[in-house]
This record gives C-alpha cells, structure tokens and sequence, in this order.
C-alpha cells in the first residue's frame, strides 16, 4: 500500500490510471468530505433499515470500509500534499467553520480510516441480529457518527468547530460504551466516562478562551486556529493555555490520574467499539496535545520546563499502567490499563520533543516528535487487534476472564497466530512495528550529551531507564496473556465448546496485523512521511544525514550513530531458522512419537496444576508491593473448600478522587444549611444579594 | 576505522567482500559456543574435586540429543515445535552482529545494541510460551520465574549498553567496540558500574548461579530447566545449543565493550586470526572466573532473585547517569 500510493505515477497500465486519476483528481479535503458524507448517509439508512423485519443489519458495517478506505487515501494524499483549507457557512452567523487538513491531520484521518477499515469488516462478523435486536440499529447510527465526529475534529481550524465534535464524539462514545445499559455496572461505567469527558472539556474551553484572547481582538474572530498562532500571549498565559490543554486531552487520552474511565469504560464496551476508543479515540486525544502545543501554541514558544512535567508525568503514566495491566485477570480491563501505559509512552515522546526544542535542539526535538507519532499509529494497530481478538475469543469462549481460559491455540488456530503478532508487536519485537516507535523514543532520549544542565539531563536518563523497564514489563504482561488465554489446557471444568471466530472476524485482524508487519519492516518510508510534518510543523526535520542511506537503512540522525534494518533483519533470522531447520532435518532425521507430558515424573495432572493470570503476576505483585493496594484471601490448610483470591484496586482513587468526593460533600453539606424551604428566608437572600450588588455598582 | 557503507548496492557488494569475516564469526561462535561451557563446566569439575568429563563433553551430549527421537506431549501445538528453531535462528542472528572477533561485521547496521536486546527477548518470550504450552505446572513455573528475571535483567541490559553507547555516541555495537578500544586506557568509573552491572547480568540471564543452578534437574527452584523439560532430542539439543551460544554472546559483548583490547577492525586473515586468539585467551580467562564464582556461591533464595537483579539494574542506572556527572 505505501509502494502503490508513493509511486502511483509511474503506473503503466491504463486502467490504474484511470481509477486513480479519478481519486487524485479529488483533493484530500473533498476526499474526507465524501468520507463523512458517505458515512452520515449510512448513518441515517441503518436508522430506517432497522425497521425492516428480516434484514441483516450487521452487514451494514460492510459499506461503511468504503468510507474508511477514502478516508485511508485522503490522509496519504495530504502527507504529502500542501494543507488545505475550506470555510462551510455552517453554525452561528458570523462564525463559519473553518476545515483545514494538514500534513498533521492527515496522519491522524490516515490512523482513523486504517484502523476502522479493520474494525468495520470484523463487526460486521461479531454483531449478530438476534443478539441485540433492534438496538444493532441505533448502533449503526451510533458507530459511523462516532467516526464521524473524529473525522471533524481532526479537520476542524477553530474552536467553535473542534469543541463542537469533540462533544459529539464524547457524546456517541457514550452511547457506543453503554450498548449493553440493562445492566448496572455499564451504566456506571459510561457515568465516569461522561463525567471525565466533560471536566476535560471545561479545561479545553478554557485553553482555548485564552489562545484565542491574544493580539487584542475586538470580535469573535480569534476562535480560529490561524488567529490563534498569530496572536501575542504573556508566557503566564502560555502555560496555563499549555497546562490546560494537557488536563483536558489527558481526561480523554487517560494519562495518570484522570485514567480511571478506561478500566471501567473499555470491558463493558462491546470489543470493536473498544478498539475503536482504544485504538482511535485516544490518539485524538494526542493530536489535540500536538496541534495546540505545536502549532498554536508554536515551538519558538515551548519552555522545557514544561516538558519536563510532561515526561514526568508520561513515565509515572506509561509505569503505573503496565504495573496494573500486569495484575488484571479479565482481558479487556488489562487491554485498557495496556492502553494508559502505551499513551504514557507516547507523552514521554511528546515530553522529550518539548525539551529538547525547548533548549534549542531542532532535530532530536523532531525525532521525539516523529517517534511519538509513530507509536500512536503502532498503537492505534496492535492495540485494535488485541482488542478485536478479545471480542474473538468472548464470542468463542464466553470469557473475558483469563482465570478461566487455556488452550484456546487449538480451538482457535487461525486467530492465535494473529494475536501472536499483536503480542509480539505490543512487546516492542523486533521486526514489528512496536520496536520502531520504542527504538526511536529511545534514540530521542539518547541524544542527551546535547543537553546542557545537569538536571534535565539526569531526568531524561532516568525516563530512559524508566522505559527500558517499562517495555520489559510490558513483555511480561502479554507473555502472561498469551500463555494463559491461548496455551496450556482450559481451566473451566467442563470442557467449554469452542469454535474459530468468523470469517469477517478473522479478515479484519488480518488487516491489523498485517499492518502491523509492514509498519515494522518499512519504517524508513513511514518515518519519511512523519518528517513532513515536523517540517510543516516546525520548519525542521531530521536532517540531512537522516535517512541518506537509502530505503533499507532507518537512520534517524547519522549512520555512525545508529542504524536499524528490519528487513534484513527479518531476512536473516529466517534464513537462519529455515536454514537450521533444514541441515537438522537432512543430517538428523529421526521420528516424532507423541506420548503423555513428561512432567518431571508426576502422573497427575489437572487442569487446576497450571499457572492462573493471577498466580504468574504473583512476582510482580510480590515485588512492587507498595504500588498495590491488595485485599487476599488465602484458604487455610484445614478448609473444606478453599478459595483463593486477590483483588487489587486501584490506588487513584484513594489518593486523590476520595479527598476530592469527600471536599465536594462538605461543601454541599454547607450550601444546604442555605436551604431551609421558607420562601421568606429566600427573599430575604434576594434583597441582600440586590442590596450588594447595589452596593457595588455605587461604590466607585 | 572502517565504516560499513549503506548504500543498498553497494552494501551488498560489501557483503560478498566482507562476509568472511561475517562468516568466521558467525561460525566460530555458534560452534566454538559449547566448547566454552565445556571449559566452566571442566573447571567447575576441577573445582570441586571431581574428575572431569573433558572439554568436548558438551559436544556428546548435543551430539547424542540430536540423534535421539522426539518425544512429542500430547496436545502440543505447532508453536511448541517451532520455537526451538526460532531460539536457535535468533541466537545465530546475534552471533553475527556482536563483534567478538572483529568489528567488521557487513549486518552490524541492521540491528544496534537495543535490537540486541530485542533478539534476546524474542528468543526468551517463545522459549516462555513454548514452556506454558504444554499446560504442565513446572512449564508454567519456568515460564513465570523466566519472565521474573528478564523484567529486571532486559532494563538493565538496556541501561548497561547505553552507558557504552553514550561513551562513543553512537548505539552501533561495532562503533561502540571500536571506540571503546580504540581509546587510551582511563578508568571511566561509568564502565566500572557497567562492568559490574552487567556481570551480574550475566549470571541472571545464563541461569547461572546465584540464581539458577544449570547442573540440577526436578528441583522445585529450577528456573531455566524447568522451560525445557517437555523438551526432547533434536528439540532440546537445539534449545541447549542456543542457550551456550547466549552465554558465549554475553560474554563476548562484556569483552568487547569492556575488555576491548585485541579486537580485530578489519577483515583481513592476519586481523581474523589475532582477533581470534584474543578472544579465546579472554574467554578462557573469564570461563575461569565463572567457574570460581560458581564454586563459591551459594544459590540465592528465589524471592532474593529480584533483589539481586534490582541492585544490577540500579547499578546501570548510576552508571548512566555517573557519565554524565563525572565524566562530561
């Protein structure tokens, strides 16, 4: 896919040419416009197909990858082409909207239309009608306005506009979290989420307000983002613009302690719909981070200072959340708590950005910047994978909780081998595309001698440290998912019936994974995209020792300093594996014979013997103990039927939403000593309130 | 100081050049591998007063292992028997990008120091789920203890070769060698903390003692064996042949990185040759050591694993971080 766009001039044959003069005839803003369109038209339709008995709505899911595959194009095309910009006569009088997409956004559509291409074909295998009844309709409705909003807010260039979608998303996500709302727990769930999403909105309106206060406005006409690059703010401004837009994106990426939302939100919501927030969502949540601190807010105008926060924060977020993924026994809770960690590591990029533009340095400031972005895009792939699989095997196996799984690797084959390249990927291996991002954060904070005091100095050392351990952790964690889910023997009494998932199922992780392949081996050509738009950005690049040698060598800074092939790589430790396989089965070739385990001897053996999810994190919980907050039950020797357990709660909400429920009761407790009920004392506020106010309008 | 070119054309024609040297290495540390844990192993014998099985002994036993039949559990899956390749495909790519006899290596550039560690983990995370495969309870232990030690050993891997790579700016394992050689010799006290560090390291990651016994089999503190145990003929002699080859790679990144004197820079036979020498006189030392070390210690208590692996890792970490405080 990247050869065919990159190269897509030099096609011979005529038909090609054809088709595709008709699509690069469009430009990459008409080409999303149809996307939305496309899919607000389907929006509607499932709306009114629901009320035909007998139709199989879930086959609607598969219309809707038309739009992903435009919107998939549009973010190739604009990459490289020059931004556009269109103003629609569209809200209040006076306000129009501005749409403008860069080569910034354009990454972010391409991340949306890659990731939803893979999820739209797999729902339209995993909804079944008779499930959810007429509801599957509103889903529809629900699902591709949710995209469509996403879409908005990537293409919207004033607040008015991206505060406007970025409610609507807040708003269907809500709907799409609380499918299933018969039941307690997902209406709950979806509560905290609204609740979060709305205090983070506040932040953003208030980021905004002061973005666009500057250069002495006297109309509304600072609302757009052009104005708001232009416009002159004291630095106070700056960084409370700067700090508020990291708490209101942060409430929605799930950066530490505003992260609470996603282990309670993502294993309620039906799997494609948590891929989708996982996978996607979040990484809207990133570019509003980039957008407002990059572009409005401008590199000339980051202090490292602030980056040094963001690190911080970045590494407390990406090791908070690894340690508790680790300790999750259900799959889509530990999937999420997976995600916080994965968006810790993207802010430590984006920290490490800041700091080094912040004291001059361009080109690592750039490479923090493009690893960042990398990872997003890694992110957004293997983490849509793990979280359609884990949609997989519920429907497969009727868990989520791998207490109860094993062996799912013989009744599901297929699906393991793909989710055996999402846990590969997600553990940062080498050739796939979870490695590049991490080598190239890694290659960032490594540009450390640049720096000239001791102090940030130290700290980026100590992040670099910090994520070596994370990603050690990190493969810790989904050697524990893997080999307790797929491997081994059930460890359900009954042997559960299970069976392969579907073939549309199968074909959208597909998809994923082999995106996950081809952004592992082809890092050169994608790095290349992502530096136009730290030019477009930031005027700056990698370089030009970057990239010099050639298609197969990924050199993000000079040749002598590092290098790194995937392809050869992969080329390589094939041969060798193939090559050993092959002389021992010339010289050596003796026969297999299968027989019971061998098991050091002992002949029984049940299934209960083996590891649970909770028993092999049982290091992890043993050695970071005061990171937990543990309540154990251990059976005692003389019990008839002992039970064991451990539950783990998280610490966040101890230490800082309970001061904060506490804080807000007393305050009500107070106002409510207002409130008697007697219209009288009420009039009497009123004539005092009347009287101040006189009061002050008098006073001079 | 030669500098392996990039560009793909000629980079290949470098390759057809240079790849004897590629070649010997690759070779020499993929075959030479068991006979260097024959020469601890002849120590430790030694050591302990016990007539020993000769240098060659680690040969036999891959030898009769190989010519053994497999002996399959029932229910395991293709993942189970691949993995043995797989471990011993990744071992060989390694052999060929740590420079041990020379720093010459055309597939240097593929993979620098943290895609060392990315092979390293490769291979360790198959050889963890080819052990919970099978759904045995000493696998699940293996696997479980495995992941134990590398959550702590991988980072400090990581932080120990950082040290070496800020030292010659550069993460490329061979510049790194060469720089690292290439100097007079100061005592850096950031490579004094690495070295240590990562001896340590060493011992973790190879399952040696203080924290894993090899010589010992059915005990219920078995780490790395306890992987291995469904394991049979050409299986597991290709999972031990790549696990002699991991302790020989280790070794070898600790004496070029740390001991770097000898090393070959170039590709020429009188350079493979002295480079060779070096190494074999380096390792012979060093298996020594090991075998000393061994002798002497007591296996740690398991839960005192991570303890011991945490001082490793703080240690890279002051390491680190005395470069800049010290030394810049």
């Amino acid at each position: 896919m990247f050869f065919l766009l990159d190269r897509h001039k030099r096609y011979d044959c005529v038909l090609v040419q054809g088709l595709s003069w008709m699509i690069f005839s469009f430009s990459p803003l008409d080409l999303s416009l149809l996307a939305i369109s496309f899919w607000f038209v389907l929006a509607i339709l499932s709306l009114f197909l629901s009320r035909i008995h007998g139709f199989h709505l879930c086959r609607m899911f598969l219309p809707g990858t038309a739009g992903s595959i435009l919107l998939t194009m549009s973010g190739f095309l604009g990459l490289d082409g020059s931004p556009q910009a269109k103003t629609i006569p569209l809200g209040l009088p006076g306000l129009p909207f501005h749409l403008r997409q860069d080569a910034l956004s354009s990454f972010f559509l391409l991340i949306i239309g890659f990731v939803s291409l893979g999820i739209s074909i797999f729902s339209s295998g995993y909804f079944k009608d008779d499930h959810h009844g007429k509801e599957i309709g509103f889903l529809l409705f629900q699902y591709h306005l949710f995209l469509i909003s996403m879409t908005l807010v990537l293409l919207s260039s004033d607040s008015y506009l991206f505060l406007l979608s970025w409610e609507s998303m807040a708003m269907t996500s809500y709907f799409l979290v609380v499918s299933d709302h018969e039941k307690d727990v997902v209406r709950q769930a979806g509560f905290l989420y609204l609740l979060l999403a709305h205090i983070g909105t506040l932040a953003l309106f208030l980021s905004f307000g002061i973005l666009s206060s500057g250069g002495g406005l006297q109309d509304f006409s600072g609302y757009a983002f052009e104005q708001m690059e232009k416009g002159q703010h004291s630095s106070l401004a700056l960084t409370m613009a700067f700090f508020l837009a990291f708490f209101g994106f942060g409430a929605k990426a799930g950066i530490l302690p505003l992260h609470i939302w996603l282990p309670e939100a993502h294993p309620v919501a039906p799997s494609p719909i948590s891929a989708l927030l996982s996978g996607v969502m979040l990484k809207v949540a990133i570019y509003g981070m980039v957008r407002v601190w990059f572009d409005l807010i401008g590199i000339h105008f980051l202090s490292w200072k602030w980056g040094m926060v963001v690190l911080a924060v970045g590494l407390f977020t990406a090791l908070f959340g690894i340690l508790f993924a680790l300790t999750q026994n259900d799959l889509k809770r530990l999937l999420a708590y997976s995600s916080i960690d994965n968006i810790g590591i993207i802010v430590m990029g984006l920290g490490l950005s800041i700091i080094f533009f912040g004291t001059g340095h361009p080109v690592p400031g750039a490479l923090g910047l493009i690893a960042a972005l990398y990872h997003s895009l890694n992110h957004a792939v293997f983490k849509g994978l793990l979280f359609l699989g884990a949609g997989s095997i519920l429907h497969a196996s009727g868990e989520t909780n791998l207490n109860r799984m094993g062996g799912l690797i013989r009744s599901m084959p297929q699906t393991a081998i793909l989710y055996l390249v999402a846990i590969l990927s997600i553990s940062a291996i080498p050739p796939l595309n979870g490695f590049v991002s991490e080598w190239l954060t890694f290659q960032t904070a490594l540009s450390v001698p640049l720096l000239e005091t001791g102090g940030i100095r130290s700290m980026v050392a100590l992040s670099a440290a910090g994520l070596a351990l994370v990603s050690a952790l990190t493969a810790m964690c989904f050697v524990k998912v893997y080999g307790i889910g797929f491997l081994g023997v059930p460890r359900t009494a009954p042997m559960p019936k299970r069976h392969e998932s579907t073939i549309p199922e199968r074909l959208g992780m597909l998809w994923l994974a082999s995106g996950c392949l081809l952004l592992g081996c082809l890092p050169t050509i994608v790095v290349r995209y992502l530096e136009t738009i730290t030019i477009s950005l930031t005027g700056g690049g990698l370089g030009k020792n970057a990239n010099g040698a050639g298609w197969l060598w990924l050199v993000p800074q000079s040749a002598r300093r590092a290098s790194y092939s995937p392809i050869v790589f992969l080329a390589v430790i094939v041969v060798t594996t193939l090559l050993t396989f092959l002389v021992i089965r010339i010289l050596f070739r003796r026969k297999t014979r299968t027989s019971a385990s061998w098991n050091c001897g002992y002949p029984a053996r049940t299934s209960r013997m083996q590891d649970t999810a909770d028993s092999f994190s049982q290091p992890i919980r043993h050695f970071f103990s005061p990171v937990y907050k543990m309540t154990r039950h251990l059976p005692l020797p003389t019990d008839e039927k002992p039970i064991f357990f451990v539950e783990i709660d998280d610490q966040s909400w101890f230490l800082f939403y309970r001061p904060i429920q506490k804080i807000v009761e007393k305050m009500s407790a107070l106002a409510g000593k207002l409130q008697t009920g007697k219209i009288s004392v009420y009039l009497t506020y009123s004539f005092l309130t009347l009287l101040f106010l006189l009061f002050l309008v008098k006073s001079p | 100081m030669t500098q392996t070119s990039t560009v793909p054309h000629q980079w290949i024609a470098d390759l057809l050049f240079k790849g004897l040297g590629e070649l010997f290495q690759t070779a020499s540390v993929i075959f030479f591998a068991p006979i260097f844990l024959g020469w601890v192993n002849l120590c430790r014998s030694c050591l302990q007063s016990r007539r020993p099985a000769g240098i060659l002994q680690p040969y036999r036993d891959l030898l009769k292992l190989l010519r053994k039949e497999v002996v399959l559990a029932t229910g395991a899956s293709p993942l189970f028997r691949i993995t043995p390749y797989i471990v011993f495909g990744s071992m060989g790519l390694a052999a060929a990008l740590v420079p041990a006899v020379t720093t010459d290596l055309p597939f240097g550039p593929a993979a620098d120091a943290i895609a060392l560690v990315g092979i390293f983990s490769l291979a360790r995370i198959f050889m963890a789920l080819s052990a919970m495969d099978i759904g045995t309870p000493f696998g699940d232990m293996g696997a479980r203890r495995e992941m134990m030690i590398a959550f702590l050993a991988e980072p400090a891997t990581m932080m120990v070769l950082f040290t070496a790579s800020l030292i010659s700016r550069s993460t490329s394992l061979s510049t790194i060698a060469e720089t690292l050689g290439g100097r007079h010799f100061t005592l850096y006290p950031s490579l004094v903390f690495a070295t240590t560090s990562f001896f340590l390291i060493i011992l973790a990651e190879n399952s040696r003692l203080p924290i894993d016994n090899p010589s010992t089999h059915l005990e219920l503190t078995m780490i790395h064996e306890a992987m291995l145990l469904e394991y049979s003929g050409r299986h597991l002699a290709l999972m031990e042949w790549g696990s002699s080859i991991k302790l020989l790679l280790y070794f070898s990144i600790l004496i070029s990185f740390f001991l770097p004197w000898g090393i070959s820079h170039e590709s020429s036979f009188g350079g493979l040759l002295s480079g060779f020498a070096f190494l074999v006189l380096k390792l012979f030392i060093l298996g020594t050591l090991l075998a000393i070390l061994e002798s002497t210690l007591a296996k740690l208590r398991l839960f005192r694993a991570p303890e011991f692996l945490a001082a490793a890792y703080l240690l890279a970490v002051i390491a680190f971080l005395s470069h800049f405080i010290l030394e810049v």
